[in-house]
């Protein structure tokens, strides 16, 4: 399983309902599935994901989120998961809201891109950063809506919304007292849990 | 023909018939005192009776959907690229049953057989059948296979829906359900096509109110008519336009009513050939059994509701150019699944064949039916266990 994927799963309880957007082939609701007695589906646009998907047997459904979550009812998950695909989306916002709507809860994932490395390319090269992790180029990037650590952390204050966990984590996904102690820049991988 | 069968053909078949004696009370209130369903079987069943599968054809298909009858055959099955050994529904696992549903023109009892009460041909006579009925007398030529419970049931478009009835009818008796370029039920737009078709074949003078066997002909205008515009529907602008486009018959226009472009005379050759191998009582009863079909209806048309009883993993696939049964009209079906809680997975296949598109083996669509029938098959589920 991928390491951010690894890390997200020390973070979810048993016996729940999940729903996780851009499940990619599956590989975090098929461990919960089968270790966790969780239930739930994955949401998926990409042909090759859906197909692992399906293959595992982890129920998923071929949606585009840029229209929404419309046809799920209100708190009809315990839990929405999103990772590491906020950033790709036309309005992140609206979809933060979409996904507290749905669930009771939420944990997400993203690129911070606030971290040193970053600024260091876009400070000194004057360049948009592209790295192992960003792989793509300015004008070829799904990753339309960057934000930062702190970024996102406003959002949530702005929007009322209740960070319960926060994870300020490596490319390793390495949990580090150092990047707790200045995550805006320091971590690569930013994790929230939070609530209304 | 084929010179030699294919290697991953299931070869040639012959088709087998099953007589119930059982009455079966009809939907629309008579009961057929008996009948019989002329069926096909590729594939062994197990031992324990756990690989059987069934296919439920849509409004013009029948029993045949794999291999050949004989070696003059021009084509084999109307399904043969899914249906055989290796192939998505890969007969090497699984026991495979196709039978041609009750109301049919190819050998189950339908409106061109003998009424054994009248010893006359039943012609319009024939009780109108709905997608509950055929899943009733599925049901029972199950019983006669000795399949109590089926791996997967499987069906495109009015097929689907014989899929999504049994997930609700029977519950216990599959565990897996393909519904692919399917609809809950037919929007008005459809109704209005099929009421078309239906008002073409009986305005033939050749139809005699369908006693037409009586007066040994066939309404073949009208039949051929229905048809074709049924065709249209069948495919997308892009398709018909890919093929035909504007292509001529002659170099310049002739002014004339006869055929101008290639498209009229596709569509002209399509309609007559149509006519030549199905009835049209039949083709009017199917239109019914499609215009009726409406589940939630006896649930405060909640779908989800009727869904309830469910217990089987879905999978469902719609066809991005599909107008005639759309992809919205399958994330009816998705949406309610998910209302009620059920296993469902649900692709959009990027296709320019419209609603024909279920026929054709679009790489990734056999792709997603062969992942989600792995899961099912008896070899696989031992494999796991290992």
């Amino acid at each position: 399983m991928r390491s951010d994927l690894e890390f997200i799963n020390r973070w979810i309880q048993a016996n729940i309902k999940v729903l996780d957007l851009g499940c990619g082939d599956g590989a975090l609701l098929d461990h919960l599935m089968r270790h966790k007695q969780v239930t739930g589906y994955g949401l998926e646009i990409d042909a090759a994901g859906i197909q692992g998907c399906v293959e595992k047997g982890v129920p998923v459904l071929e949606q585009d989120l840029d229209q929404g979550l419309h046809n799920f009812d209100d708190q009809s998950f315990d839990l929405v998961v999103m990772a590491h695909a906020l950033q790709q989306f036309r309005r992140p916002d609206l979809l933060l809201d979409e996904m507290l709507r749905v669930g009771k809860e939420a944990i997400i994932t993203f690129p911070n891109f606030g971290h040193w490395r970053n600024r260091m390319h876009l400070g000194l090269h004057g360049r948009m950063p592209v790295s192992e992790f960003l792989p793509y180029n300015w004008y070829d990037t799904p990753n339309i809506h960057f934000c930062t650590f702190d970024d996102f952390r406003d959002l949530c204050h702005a929007k009322g919304i209740k960070i319960v966990k926060w994870a300020a984590v490596d490319g390793k996904l390495q949990d580090h007292w150092w990047t707790r102690l200045m995550p805006n820049l320091l971590s690569e991988t930013a994790v929230f849990h939070v609530t209304r | 023909m084929p010179d030699t069968i294919p290697v991953d053909s299931v070869g040639l078949v012959t088709p087998q018939v099953a007589e119930f004696n059982e009455p079966l009370a009809l939907a629309c209130g008579q009961t057929l005192a008996n009948y019989q369903l002329v069926y096909e079987t590729y594939g062994q069943l197990n031992r324990d009776a756990s690989n059987a599968v069934l296919i439920c054809h849509a409004l013009s298909g029948d029993h045949h959907a794999a291999g050949y009858h004989t070696m003059a055959d021009r084509k084999p099955g109307w399904w043969d690229s899914a249906i055989g050994p290796g192939k998505p529904i890969d007969t090497n696992h699984f026991f495979v049953i196709s039978l041609n549903n009750l109301g049919g023109c190819c050998g189950s009892t339908g409106p061109t057989s003998i009424n054994p009460a009248t010893g006359k041909v039943w012609g319009a006579k024939f009780p109108m059948v709905t997608v509950e009925d055929w899943v009733e007398s599925q049901a029972r030529l199950a019983d006669r296979l000795g399949v109590q419970q089926f791996a997967a049931i499987i069906g495109g478009s009015l097929g689907g829906m014989q899929v999504l009835s049994w997930s609700i009818r029977y519950p216990q008796r599959l565990r897996a359900a393909a519904i692919i370029a399917s609809a809950p039920k037919l929007s008005t737009q459809n109704i209005a096509f099929n009421e078309v078709a239906r008002q073409s074949i009986r305005r033939d003078p050749d139809f005699f109110d369908g006693d037409y066997m009586d007066h040994d002909t066939i309404p073949t205008n009208g039949l051929g008519l229905a048809r074709m515009l049924g065709h249209i529907t069948y495919l997308s602008d892009d398709s018909m336009g890919n093929k035909f486009g504007r292509q001529m018959r002659h170099d310049q226009f002739q002014y004339h009513y006869d055929i101008e472009f290639e498209v009229e005379s596709y569509l002209r050759y399509q309609g007559e050939a149509f006519t030549k191998r199905f009835d049209a009582n039949t083709y009017m009863l199917m239109t019914k059994a499609l215009d009726y079909f409406d589940p939630a209806a006896d649930h405060d048309h909640d779908l989800a509701k009727a869904l309830a009883p469910a217990q089987c993993d879905f999978l469902l696939v719609s066809f991005t150019t599909d107008w005639r049964f759309s992809p919205q009209r399958s994330e009816e079906i998705v949406n309610a699944l998910v209302k009620a809680g059920k296993r469902v997975s649900y692709a959009k296949i990027e296709a320019v064949e419209g609603h024909d598109a279920f026929l054709f083996p679009i790489p990734r669509y056999m792709d997603a039916l062969r992942g989600f029938l792995q899961r099912v098959s008896p070899v696989t589920q031992e494999n796991s266990h290992a």
